[in-house]
This record gives structure tokens, C-alpha cells and sequence, in this order.
């Protein structure tokens, strides 16, 4: 509390930049009680039995316990780990050669950019859609190819237990790839003109100056791709539900997905608590070691 | 002379300027074909045309008759075009109870849009000016906190909001999801304003200041017109990013406030009926037109827009 004495000598603190403070209001509010409150509140609530309403009757790490004794839950993580992988591997080699290959001093680079990167503009749900037609067993690829006259043929992801995940990647890829294309190109031009030139005196050829100079230039721009792609990859839930809705039997579950059924569906909000904050978990062992290197280092520098 | 040497440069697809600055200078023999250029453009081309399949097939799927779809291939264009199934996905297509098609979804999406957008890059052009000219102890910290929360997965806080809203009376509501897509859309977009508030020369603020002018006399006079560019980005950023939301919209509106892509979901996936293809195509086409739009028409903007926005993930 200030007192008037105070005031009289110098405007107090608090009322510096009154109206910057009053302005920011929304942010500070977003920033404490959305981001950080609500983060904590669900933490909070997963140590407890909450199941249709949130209780605060602690009951230890049960929630928990249940959870990974849960194949469903099991079947999710598998899922979305061989999806993760996959996807960061596939997106970013294609996405870098396409970007290397836009690099050239093309003509009809500007058609080629907007034609990768538009389904990058299109929801996953319009993109899981789509591809749930084209993978259709009985009118898609699969039927194309045997009425070409290769009758044994199978292709059928949406509908097999086994493979289906990787009918949602290849939708996925079609969707992501044009984005890290684009960061990759905007990467690759910040390189400079002269390593080029240098490389060529030297002989080198390109791909090696690819792979021995340019990559390991580009450092910065492959890690902040990988995270900002990765923590994304943990929030894959619409084309899930849209392709196969976590089909067939729940082959194709994703942890997004758990936590959404639990907390909506199934009335076990202890559960679904739980289940995102091992979300939230797995984002942070991401992000924390990035955000270390890239602003921890700079601050005791 | 110039017009054959240039025709060449085209079709060996070297650009003039760029091919004099890291060569040889002189003649030299150009090889419209040569191996490189081969694989090039080959591989390009292969990569566009895989790319574009998909649009390929929906627009000729929702072009056919379902009789002609169950007997023939869904790469051959239609025999006989028709729009029905445009005309049914957008008026009479069915889910649970309703039937007037999607154009219901259609509107309640623009009324969530059009708000949503206006709001959010109010909301955040505000706070970008804010942390950018007049710092107050603590900013930083919590704009900290916004850009670590962008990372925060969203199931995470999804709860405790629609608690809080249901506390202030609008759960469910059209304004309720505004609120929400404002709260998630302000860490990339207070960024962005952030950085370009910044990169405006300080003497121009602070002559105002010395002029006499206040925060949002500073705000609205000086900055808000200079920062145009960059309200069209967050403007793009945000069009996109609210039409295809598909969570939120799920969770905080209900049947009939539903936006476009969960009413498409609910029509495309419902187990119930004859499932007619062509009709689904339509409406997943009639769903991802606004964002595509958006796209084409925006063209380097977008990318500039992804390029900041690249945080949203």
C-alpha cells in the first residue's frame, strides 16, 4: 500500500504506465489464469478420483497407475510414437529436398511453393477426409490397381489393425511437408552466396556441400523446426477422428483422443487429467531442453 | 538475337542475372536437357502432381453421379457432370436430426470468424504495443509465459476453461468460443505485433510522447496505421487458423452453433444411411474453400504469415 506521502513525491509504481497495465489486463490474465492456472489446476486434479465432477479427494498416483495399465492407452503412445517418428523423418528429408530443389534458381518456383504448401492451408479434418476416400478399400487406390489387371493386390490401411496408423501418416505428410518445405527454403536462403562459390573452387560436389557444410549451417533452423513440428505432433487428434475416427477397434487411438473421450464422453475426468498431463509431459521433455540451449545459455553469457 | 538467347535461358530454366553472377561469363553451350535439370524438374513435377491428387479427386468425385461413382474410377473425370451433390452437401445434407445441409455449419463459422479475428488481433496488436514502447515491470515475465504456453498441449487446459466459462454464463455460446480462440491465438499474434513494434523507429515514439500524445492516442494515430502489413498477416494467420479448428469447436459450442469442420465430420462420418461420396466430397471441398481462398489469394503473405506464425505448430 502506498500512502499519500508517497504519492505526493513520486507517482507510485503501480500506477506507472496506468494505461499500458490496464491494456495488457487480457494478457496478464491469459498468461496467469489460463496458461499457468489452468495447467495447474489439471495437474492438480489428476492426484485425485474426480469422475463426473472434479473432487478434491486425493488418492496418490492411481490415476496414473490405471492409466498405463490401460492398453487402450498403451495402443495410443505406441501409435503416436511410430506416427511422430515417421512423420519428423519423412517431412523433413522431403521437405528438405523439395527445399533444395526449389534452391536452384528454378523457373516456376512460385507455382511449385504454392502447390506444396496449399494442403498445408487446409484443416486436418478436410485432409483426413480426403484421404479416407482415396484409401478406400473399395473404390480407391486398392481398386484402381487390381482393375489394372493386378487382382491380388492389397492396399487397404484404413481397414487393417496392423498398418492403419500409416494410412493416417500418409495423410499427415501431405498435409506438413509443404510447411517445413517452406522453413527449410527460408533456411537455405539465409545461407550465404559465397560458401557456395567457395565450395565449387574447391570442387566439392553439391551434395556433399549439402550434407557436410549447408546442414550442419542450418543447425538452428532444423532445431526450432523440430520443435515447433513436434510439440504439434503430440496434439494430433483431428485427423485421427476424421479419418478413422480411432478405427478399426481402436487400432488407431492417439493420447489427444483419450483425453478428449475420458473427459467427454466416458465421465472419468480423473483419467482424462491424468492422461493430459502425460501429454503435457512429453511436450516439456521437447521444449525444455530446447528453450535451455536457446535462451538459458544466452542469459549467463 | 536477345529474344532467342532469353527463350533459351527460360527453357534451361536459369535466371539471367543469378547465371551471369556464378559462372564463367561468355557463351557457352546451354543444354536445355541436361541431366541436372532432368531430375530436377522431373522430380518437381512428380512431387506437384502427388500433391495435387487429392484436390483432383474431390472435385471430380463430387462431380459424378453415385452410380457412376460405384462403377468407375475415382481418378476418371465425370461422364456427365451434375451439381446435385454441391447443391445437397450445402442444403439438405443430414446430421442427426437436422437436414439443412451445411450451410448452417457455413454461417455459424462466420459468426464465429469474423468476431473471433477482430477480437484476437485487437486483443494482441494492444499487447504487442504494449510490451514493445511502454515496458512495466513484469512484462516480460509474462510474455514469457504466453510463448511458453503455446507449447502447452491444449487438453491440458481444456477443462478448467470450460469451467470458467460456464462460471461467466458462456458455455456453449458462439462468444464463449470467441473467447477461447482469442486466448490461443495470442501468443503467436503478440509476438508478432511485439516484433514489429519494436522494429518501428523509437524517435518516432518518443516525439510523440513529447507532443503530449498517450498511450492509446500513440496507439491508434501513429501505430495502427503504419502496422497495416502486418495486421493483413495476422488477419491471414488467424482466418485460417479459426475456420479449421475442429477441438475447440467440439468442445465449447454446441449442436446448433457447431462450426463448418465438425459439422462436416459429423455428416461425412455418421454411420447412419447410404453413404453418398459425391455428396461428402462437395462438402469436404465446400468446407476447405474459405482457407483455400485465403491461400491463393494472399500468396507470399501466407508464407510470411507461417514463417511468424511458425510458433503456432
Amino acid at each position: 500500500m502506498s500512502t499519500s506521502e508517497t504519492i505526493a513525491r513520486r507517482p507510485s509504481q503501480l500506477f506507472r504506465n496506468l494505461s499500458a497495465k490496464i491494456a495488457s489486463l487480457p494478457m496478464i490474465l491469459t498468461a496467469l489464469v489460463v496458461f499457468l492456472g489452468s495447467t495447474a489446476w489439471t495437474i492438480v486434479y489428476s492426484f485425485t478420483n474426480s469422475k463426473l465432477l472434479p473432487r478434491l479427494k486425493f488418492v496418490g498416483l492411481d490415476q496414473y497407475e490405471r492409466l498405463w495399465a490401460q492398453s487402450r492407452w498403451l495402443t495410443s503412445i505406441e501409435n503416436l510414437l511410430v506416427y511422430g517418428v515417421l512423420s519428423l523423418v519423412f517431412s523433413f528429408i522431403i521437405g528438405f529436398i523439395l527445399a533444395a530443389l526449389l534452391d536452384q534458381k528454378i523457373r516456376f518456383e512460385g507455382v511449385f511453393r504454392t502447390i506444396f504448401l496449399y494442403p498445408f492451408a487446409l484443416s486436418f479434418v478436410v485432409t483426413g477426409l480426403t484421404w479416407q476416400w482415396i484409401l478406400n478399400p473399395d473404390f480407391g487406390v486398392q481398386r484402381i490397381v487390381r482393375a489394372i489387371g493386378w487382382t491380388s493386390f492389397t492396399f487397404n490401411p484404413l481397414y487393417d489393425q496392423r498398418i492403419v496408423i500409416y494410412g493416417i501418416l500418409i495423410a499427415g505428410l501431405w498435409q506438413g511437408t509443404g510447411l517445413i518445405m517452406c522453413l527449410m527454403l527460408a533456411g537455405l536462403r539465409g545461407i550465404d552466396e559465397d560458401i557456395w562459390k567457395a565450395a565449387r573452387v574447391d570442387g566439392i560436389p553439391t551434395w556433399k556441400t549439402y550434407v557436410f557444410i549447408v546442414i550442419p549451417m542450418m543447425r538452428p533452423v532444423f532445431i526450432t523446426t523440430l520443435v515447433i513440428v513436434a510439440s504439434g505432433i503430440v496434439r494430433l487428434y483431428d485427423l485421427v477422428v476424421a479419418q478413422t475416427s480411432g478405427g478399426p477397434g481402436g487400432a488407431s487411438e492417439v493420447p489427444a483422443k483419450y483425453v478428449y473421450d475420458y473427459m467427454f464422453l466416458a465421465q472419468n475426468l480423473g483419467q482424462g487429467f491424468a492422461a493430459s498431463t502425460m501429454m503435457l509431459l512429453s511436450v516439456a521433455i521437447i521444449v525444455v531442453p530446447w528453450a535451455y540451449l536457446e535462451f538459458g545459455g544466452k542469459k549467463r553469457g | 538475337m536477345a529474344d532467342v538467347q532469353t527463350l533459351n535461358m527460360v527453357a534451361a530454366g536459369v535466371d539471367p542475372a543469378s547465371d551471369r553472377l556464378s559462372g564463367p561469363r561468355g557463351a557457352r553451350p546451354r543444354r536445355t536437357l541436361s541431366r541436372r535439370n532432368i531430375f530436377i524438374y522431373g522430380t518437381l513435377i512428380l512431387v506437384a502432381v502427388y500433391y495435387l491428387i487429392p484436390l483432383y479427386v474431390m472435385i471430380v468425385t463430387s462431380l459424378k453421379g453415385m452410380p457412376e461413382i460405384r462403377l468407375g474410377n475415382i481418378f476418371a473425370p465425370p461422364v456427365e457432370i451434375t451439381f446435385e451433390p454441391w447443391v445437397k452437401a450445402w442444403a439438405t445434407a443430414c446430421t442427426g436430426l437436422n437436414c439443412d445441409g451445411l450451410s448452417r455449419g457455413f454461417w455459424n463459422s462466420v459468426q464465429i470468424t469474423v468476431p473471433s479475428v477482430i477480437f484476437s488481433i485487437g486483443v494482441a496488436s494492444i499487447n504487442g504495443y504494449a510490451l514493445a514502447n511502454w515496458r512495466f515491470k513484469g512484462a516480460d515475465t509474462f510474455f514469457t509465459i504466453l510463448i511458453v504456453g503455446a507449447f502447452i498441449p491444449y487438453q491440458v487446459m481444456i477443462y478448467p476453461i470450460v469451467i470458467l466459462l460456464r462460471e461467466i454464463g458462456l458455455y456453449g455460446t458462439l462468444w464463449g468460443l470467441v473467447i477461447v480462440h482469442s486466448i490461443f491465438g495470442m501468443p503467436i499474434l503478440t509476438l508478432l505485433f511485439r516484433n514489429y513494434f519494436s522494429s518501428v523507429p523509437e524517435e518516432l515514439f518518443k516525439a510523440a510522447r513529447v507532443d503530449g500524445a498517450g498511450f492509446w492516442r500513440i496507439y491508434f494515430v501513429i501505430m495502427l496505421p503504419m502496422a497495416l502489413p502486418i495486421f493483413v498477416v495476422a488477419i491471414i494467420i488467424q482466418i485460417t487458423g479459426i475456420w479449421n479448428d475442429f477441438l475447440f469447436g467440439v468442445i465449447y459450442t454446441k449442436p446448433d452453433t457447431y462450426p463448418m469442420t465438425v459439422q462436416l465430420n459429423n455428416i461425412v462420418n455418421s454411420v447412419q444411411g447410404v453413404k453418398e461420396y459425391n455428396v461428402n466430397m462437395a462438402a469436404t471441398i465446400l468446407t476447405g474453400l474459405v482457407p483455400l481462398i485465403v491461400y491463393f489469394v494472399s500468396g507470399k503473405l501466407f508464407v510470411r504469415g507461417i514463417a511468424a506464425g511458425a510458433v503456432k505448430g
